[in-house]
């Protein structure tokens, strides 16, 4: 009897299944003639530029503007996501009202409308004569062609975004905890802020990653209602735009560069902290 | 004490849930918030359209640029989506039945194209075709052009909607394992017949659903397009594009007439999308079991 | 604390769960709700805690009604059989819980709600253990967590929901000695629910064994081991045969033959005979005796359970005896003859 070989590194594990090479090798091809080449391409060019030009780039004040608007809004817009995110969720799982289904489905037309068709609607609304505008200009609140309208435009962009990723946790929560806390004597109020909330925390993080990572980029609907002003209300997006036009690919690719090195380290740095909360309170988080 | 039993003791609110005040809150709140965002907006589309009558919608439509922007949007949509079909299955395939070192990274990859924002999407095929590049120069010496035409436009939105079916179809392969197409391997079928007869039926529906949401983001896709497109009035133009213009030109009737178009595959892609959940997540909630 | 369940009666949705059910725990008791599954005893259980509340009739914690309080109200302590301990808070705070969120009025100063949460951990043997979360816990860990915490607020009643359910084996044995410990020492009144009729013969001073939404009697473990009012008492707590006689003029008659058994005073008529396995003797010849033939000898512990066919195609019975005695049997026939018996109708 021949002697058991010493385990070798394998790359996959041998199974019957046929068509691993093809699909893998379909798969990579796909990836990297599609993705993988033009990605670097971008990291080609904007490491040709040299770190001189790629700082002269990041440091101008339009840039940085620009990219302090983006993030900005992006931003705050999460923010008011995450809060509403969770209401709706609340909403959605627990109560029962009239029309509640067709509200649920609509809850995901933002990842169906086109966002040039999101963009135009919303400027209609909250142009200073709009549906909604004509309202508040009275009052002295502007809303289209300033930066609040990018914050608009980003909420409605983002809005599934923590609903659906908070929704599901929301229907695992186990009813006996709730049952717990209220038979040690906690009130629903603190019942909600001590017990569950902090469970929801995971998800609800995970909903305003995304849906800062969606706004951070985001166009269509935003250039509509921006306004669009350099240093005042225009999102870096348009900003390489702006510069391509110009022909200068140079600036186009710094700040596109810029941006996605700053997505990417906060989606690292979210993510960091998502398996840490999961290696503290187990899986099912 | 002697108390008559039979008297109706008090009725206590479930100890799950909230009083009446803070529930009717709640949901008014949230109403009002999908109203101001959501449900106006929408609304807009359509008022907008018709806001001058019926004719006037019509009659935009009919535009002669108005009709190329639906014709290369569905010649875009009907190219990328099935390509990037083809792709998603071979992805979960790979990734779903076999066991190998990296998928975790090709997972990752694969989910790149979600978090670059659409009009880097675009610059980086401008960057890679354009007219000072090695591969622009080797396409306009045979006369093909890449950006500024349709080929350009296809390709920024399979950029775009590239991981819409792998993303949906991976984690639906993964639960519904190998035993299936183990069975069919032990009962003499092929690799071909395996996946046609045993694989496909059980994925169909994530299937469905993966491409309902990739050719809502190909048809609707702006950023990505607009960067590479040039914005050639009759030639380069899909129908957001189409919106733009028509919208910067001040001619509302003709920019939202294009919108409730579009705004209708939305919701046509809203209702498909929920029935195809409601009827059949118990079966693919079932085929995930199992 | 007493607690005193006047005429409950709860429908679910015209599902009735509890039919005219009353009840009298005396303060400081462990009493234990058993009986299979639908029997109402959780149900009765969540009414005593406020966790449901009943479609009629009333509950008293002492001389209180209790029905007007809500379940935060009547400051009861509540184990879940799947622990329901806050997995985003460590032991300590789980433990902490019900007295930090008393309202400034009745909450204790911090530093007393820390020591009290460490002098409970302590009773329940987990010191040391106060940083650790839920899921680094073992089953059993997570029960005495569950426990310190619904003790931790100075309850009226301690109410158990099949608290050792989802535990192994060992572990339930373990904690049952445990519990009945921590029960004589701190005195609290405690009722539990369980299926398991072993477990509530060795921990409860009292058993109310329910079925089908009514309590069938309430007893002391001997009592209702012992004198078991019901066919079915008789044959859920503890093993039971059953047989079919005729009683005449005082006398037991099986299948024709006397058993020369004593029922005097009994009227005549046909009745079922009920009796344990190990309430029987072994008779030298089959004259005023069950005869039988047996199917299958096992050995349990410190027995020997043997089955006997005793023929016309009526269910086995079976007898246990100690193996020095089973040894002897010769292997066709046996004849035995219960040394106690019940006598039930209809």
């Amino acid at each position: 009897m021949k002697a058991h070989s010493p385990t070798r590194w394998r790359f996959k594990r041998p199974s019957v299944i046929p068509g691993f090479g093809m699909a893998l090798g379909l798969t990579l091809t796909w990836l990297t003639l599609l993705i993988l080449i033009p990605l670097s391409g971008l990291a080609v060019r904007s490491s040709a530029l040299g770190w001189e030009a790629f700082w002269s780039i990041a440091l101008d004040p339009r840039t940085l503007n620009a990219l302090r608007i983006s993030f900005g809004s992006a931003f705050i817009a999460a923010i008011v996501n995450a809060v509403f995110g969770i209401i709706l969720a609340w909403v959605l799982v627990r109560y029962r009202f009239p029309g509640k289904r067709i509200i649920d489905a609509m809850v995901d037309l933002p990842f169906a409308l086109p966002t040039a068709v999101a963009g135009i609607a919303l400027t209609t609304l909250y142009a200073p004569n709009g549906w909604i505008g004509q309202f508040l200009t009275p009052l002295g609140i502007k809303i289209a062609f300033t930066p609040a309208g990018i914050v608009v435009a980003l909420i409605f962009v983002g809005l599934p975004f923590v609903v659906r990723t908070v929704q599901p946790v929301m229907e695992e929560i186990d009813k006996e905890v709730e049952e717990a806390a209220a038979t040690l004597g906690a009130n629903r109020f603190q019942t909600i802020f001590r017990v569950l909330l902090p469970g929801l925390a995971p998800a609800v993080l995970t909903g305003f990653a995304l849906a800062f990572a969606r706004g951070v980029g985001e166009y269509g609907s935003v250039i509509f209602i921006a306004g669009n002003l350099p240093f005042k209300s225009e999102i870096a997006p348009l900003l390489i735009i702006i510069k391509l036009e110009e022909y200068n690919y140079a600036a186009a690719t710094g700040i596109a560069a810029i941006m996605l090195i700053i997505s990417f380290a906060m989606l690292l740095v979210i993510n960091l902290i998502q398996s840490g909360s999961r290696r503290r309170y187990g899986y099912g988080a | 004490m002697a108390l008559d039993a039979t008297v109706q003791p008090v009725k206590l609110r479930s100890v799950t849930t909230e009083n009446r005040i803070a529930r009717f809150t709640l949901i008014i709140l949230s109403l009002v918030f999908l109203l101001l965002i959501l449900l106006l907006p929408l609304a807009a589309v359509f008022v907008e359209a018709f806001r001058k009558g019926a004719s006037p919608f019509f009659v935009a439509l009919a535009d002669t640029e108005t009709f190329s922007a639906i014709r290369l949007t569905l010649i875009v949509a009907g190219v990328s989506v099935p390509l990037n079909l083809a792709f998603g299955v071979a992805a979960a395939w790979a990734i779903a039945k076999f066991e190998f070192k990296g998928k975790a990274f090709l997972t990752t990859l694969i989910d790149l194209p979600f978090s670059v924002s659409p009009v880097i999407s675009g610059l980086v095929f401008v960057l890679l075709f354009g007219a000072n590049t090695w591969l622009g120069q080797w396409f306009s010496a045979h006369n093909i052009k890449i950006l500024f035409a349709v080929p350009g436009l296809i390709l920024a939105t399979m950029f775009v909607t590239f991981p819409f079916v792998a993303r949906e179809l991976i984690p639906l392969m993964q639960e519904q394992g190998t035993a299936d197409e183990e069975a069919a391997l032990s009962l003499g079928a092929s690799g071909w017949q395996t996946f046609w007869y045993v694989t496909l039926p059980n994925i169909k529906w994530g299937l469905l659903y993966g491409v309902l949401l990739c050719n809502a983001r190909a048809m609707g896709e702006f950023g990505a397009v607009s960067v590479v497109s040039g914005h050639i009035r009759g030639q380069t133009n899909t129908m957001p594009l189409q919106v733009e213009i028509l919208y910067n030109e001040y001619n509302f009737t003709g920019a939202f007439a294009v919108a409730t178009l579009l705004a209708l595959l939305a919701l046509v892609t809203l209702v498909l999308k929920t029935l195809l959940e409601m009827r059949y997540s118990a079966e693919i909630a079932a085929s995930r079991r199992h | 604390m007493e607690v005193r369940v006047q005429n409950i009666r709860k429908e679910f949705d015209r599902f009735p769960a509890l039919h005219d059910v009353s009840l009298d725990i005396r303060s400081g008791e462990l009493i234990a709700l058993l009986g299979p599954s639908g029997s109402g005893k959780t149900t009765l259980l969540r009414l005593i805690a406020g966790l449901e509340s009943p479609t009629e009739g009333l509950i008293f914690f002492g001389d209180e009604d209790a029905s007007k309080k809500s379940v935060q109200q009547r400051n009861i302590g509540f184990v879940f059989q799947h622990y329901a301990l806050f997995r985003y808070m460590t032991v300590l705070e789980n433990v902490s819980f019900g007295l930090k969120v008393r309202n400034s009025a009745r909450r204790p100063a911090k530093a007393d709600i820390h020591r009290r949460a460490l002098e409970l951990l302590d009773l329940v043997q987990l010191s040391g253990l106060e940083k650790r979360y839920p899921a680094q816990l073992s089953g059993g860990q997570r029960q005495r967590v569950a426990l310190a915490r619904a003790m931790a607020v100075e309850p009226n009643v301690l109410l158990l929901d099949e608290p050792f359910g989802a535990l192994d084996a060992q572990v339930r044995k373990d904690l049952r000695k445990w519990l009945r410990e921590i029960h004589d020492r701190t005195g609290h009144t405690t009722v539990f629910v369980t299926h398991d009729q072993d477990e509530a013969l060795e921990l409860a001073d009292r058993v109310v064994v329910m079925s089908q939404g009514a309590i069938e009697q309430i007893g002391t473990p001997d009592e209702v081991y012992d004198n078991p009012n019901s066919p079915f008492v008789f044959g859920f707590i503890g093993q039971s045969n059953c047989l079919e006689v005729e009683i005449s003029g005082g006398d037991l008659r099986f299948e024709g033959r006397s058993l020369g058994l004593n029922a005097e005073g009994e009227p005549d008529g046909v009745a079922q005979l009920y009796f344990r396995p190990h309430d029987v003797r072994l008779c030298e010849s089959a004259e005023n005796c069950i005869a039988g033939q047996p199917v299958s000898s096992r050995r349990v512990a410190g027995t020997r359970h043997i089955e006997l066919d005793i023929g016309n195609n009526r269910p086995h019975i079976e007898i246990e005896l100690p193996p020095s005695e089973a040894d002897r049997l010769d292997r066709n026939r046996i004849a035995f003859k219960p040394t106690r018996w019940k006598l039930f109708r209809g």
